[in-house]
């Protein structure tokens, strides 16, 4: 008690402790995740399946998600649109608002905003399902009955994320290009025919290969990521309702951090 | 011992970190009998029926089901062994997003691909054994009563005309009359499937209806074993505790 390096030790944290107990604790979390993801995967992509419950999860995740990632992307063309007009005018190059419009969306925009908006509305989703499933011993009833949760509950819903968030991204590159096309020729004196010509000779199927490529990755880190926060969640509202928390939050980081990877490794491709 | 046991634990270990919750359990039940562990809220009664089942596995020691050893197993052995298994939970653990007569069914429409006319045909059959119309074969879980989702539980666990079915507390949060009822409901099946069971309970009204056999599981291991009818005079000051509900013994409360 009377030794003053305890006194210090016991009343403020050692940063470095600090920091070499944060570093561990995360070094075991990505690998407790890539065991996951992996017996995920290997779930998904050898039978048995459970047909129907894919699709149920294709209707959850892709088909219910339609109102808001149209929204997302209308929005975002819309203000992609206004920008450029604004910033491009300092040095009269106004007449590129379609090219970069059609670049930004299908490389950038409509993959990030689509993967965002389901990192809130599905990973945490799946989070809270799957943690409440936990809790109440739903899984335990799952493995009980010979059914295994990985391919029951976790290879669907990541199936589902690959095969929809790609048909996502897709409608919403459309609509964020209408989005862009509408601010154009209703406020900024574009013509209608000229921008939709412009659009179509600058873009590209490499650029929204790129996209689809992001969307892959981001569908499956949005399924993942929720079931695994769900799957270990701990018992009571609150351990639900932290697992829907890191997932969400989880899956946007990580779909920021892949967005940028995967830029950065596809940068030259189709320019 | 003339009958091999159709569920054997020997020696079963389990830890938390430094939490100890079983040290060394001991325990059997032959084929066909009823037993009945008793124990205080948290000796982890619930933790020794996940390890028997394979959805923890245990430090240290075995499981033997029908004389095979499943301790590690999570293959085939395991699977052969839950297809002979019938499991009711705390919790009845039915699953929200399916019917009623799906979640009976569970195990004959995805582990037994049996078509789903037939499979619902024999849901209904079940729901009738325990006392439940085929009007609530198509709600969801969350529309019928906590009485009514024990009995659909039970059904589950019966359907497949198990040998081995375990219950944890099955009357837990059921008024006295509902519980007595699923007692019954619980004698009546197994003896009409010829199964074994294993309950675990703190309701000793419940224990005295279901119970051939009682063991009682205090600080991680049995500490005593007996037939039902020796329970008031088991000659074990825990066991008198626990049967008469007295704070005061060698048994402190769990507050
Ligand atoms: N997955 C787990 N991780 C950590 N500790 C656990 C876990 N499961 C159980 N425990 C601990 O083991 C102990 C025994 O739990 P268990 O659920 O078996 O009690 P129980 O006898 O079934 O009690 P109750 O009558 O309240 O259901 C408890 O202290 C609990 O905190
Ligand atoms: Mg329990």
């Amino acid at each position: 008690m009377s030794n003053a390096s305890t006194k210090a030790k016991s009343g403020f944290p050692n940063p470095l402790q600090w920091l070499g107990g944060a570093t561990l604790a995360m070094l075991g979390e990505v690998g407790r995740l890539s065991i996951f993801t992996g017996k995920t995967m290997g779930a998904s992509f050898s039978p048995r399946w459970y047909p129907s419950q894919i699709v149920r999860q294709m209707i959850a995740i892709g088909f219910y998600s339609l109102p808001v990632v149209g929204l997302s992307a209308i929005f975002i063309g819309a203000a992609l649109a206004l920008n450029i007009y604004s910033g491009g005018s300092r040095f009269g190059a106004e007449q590129f608002v379609p090219n970069i419009v059609v670049l930004g969306i299908t490389r950038e925009l409509g993959v990030t905003i689509t993967g965002l908006m389901l990192a809130g509305r599905v990973s945490a989703g799946i989070a809270a399902e799957i943690g409440a499933m936990r809790v109440t011993e739903q899984i335990d009833a799952l493995k009980t009955l010979s059914a295994n949760p990985f391919r029951y509950l976790y290879a669907p819903r990541f199936l589902a994320g690959i095969i929809t968030l790609p048909i996502l991204v897709l409608i919403a590159d459309v609509i964020g290009v209408m989005g862009g096309w509408a601010v154009s020729t209703l406020g900024l004196g574009f013509d209608s025919t000229t921008y939709l010509r412009n659009t179509m000779d600058f873009l590209t199927w490499q650029d929204v290969t790129v996209g689809l490529i992001k969307a892959v990755v981001f569908g499956g880190v949005i399924a993942i990521l929720g079931c695994y926060h769900g799957d270990k969640s701990s018992a009571g509202a609150t351990g639900v309702g932290r697992a829907a928390t890191f997932a969400m939050v989880g899956a946007a980081v990580l779909i920021l951090a892949f967005n940028y990877l995967i830029s950065t490794v596809l940068v030259d491709f189709g320019s | 011992m003339s009958t091999q046991p159709l569920l054997e634990l020997k020696d079963v270990h389990k830890s938390f970190g430094p939490k100890q919750v079983l040290t060394g359990v001991d325990i059997d039940v032959a084929p066909g009998k009823s037993l009945v562990v008793l124990g205080g809220s948290g000796s982890g009664k619930s933790v020794m029926l996940k390890n028997a089942l394979g959805l923890m596995t245990p430090d240290k020691g075995q499981i033997l089901f029908d004389g095979v050893d499943v301790t590690r197993d999570q293959g085939k052995t395991r699977e052969a062994m839950r297809a002979r298994i019938g499991m009711l939970f705390q919790s009845a653990a039915l699953f929200d997003s399916l019917t009623v007569w799906e979640n009976i069914a569970f195990r004959l429409l995805n582990a037994d691909g049996m078509k789903r006319k037939d499979a619902k045909e024999r849901a209904i059959e079940t729901l009738k054994q325990v006392r439940l119309g085929s009007d609530v074969a198509d709600l969801t879980p969350a529309e019928i009563s906590g009485g009514m989702q024990k009995r659909v539980g039970l059904a589950r666990a019966i359907v497949s005309r198990p040998e081995l079915i375990f219950f944890d507390e099955p009357t837990t949060g059921l008024d006295p009359i509902t519980a007595d009822a699923i007692n019954d409901l619980i004698v009546e099946q197994t003896k009409a499937l010829g199964a074994a069971a294993i309950s675990i309970t703190h309701d000793m009204a419940s224990a005295r209806k279901i119970a051939d056999e009682i063991a009682m599981l205090f600080e991680g291991k049995i500490i005593w074993r007996g037939p039902a009818s020796m329970i008031d005079d088991s000659g074990n000051a825990h066991v008198d505790q626990f049967v008469h509900g007295r704070a005061d013994g060698p048994i402190q409360p769990a507050l």
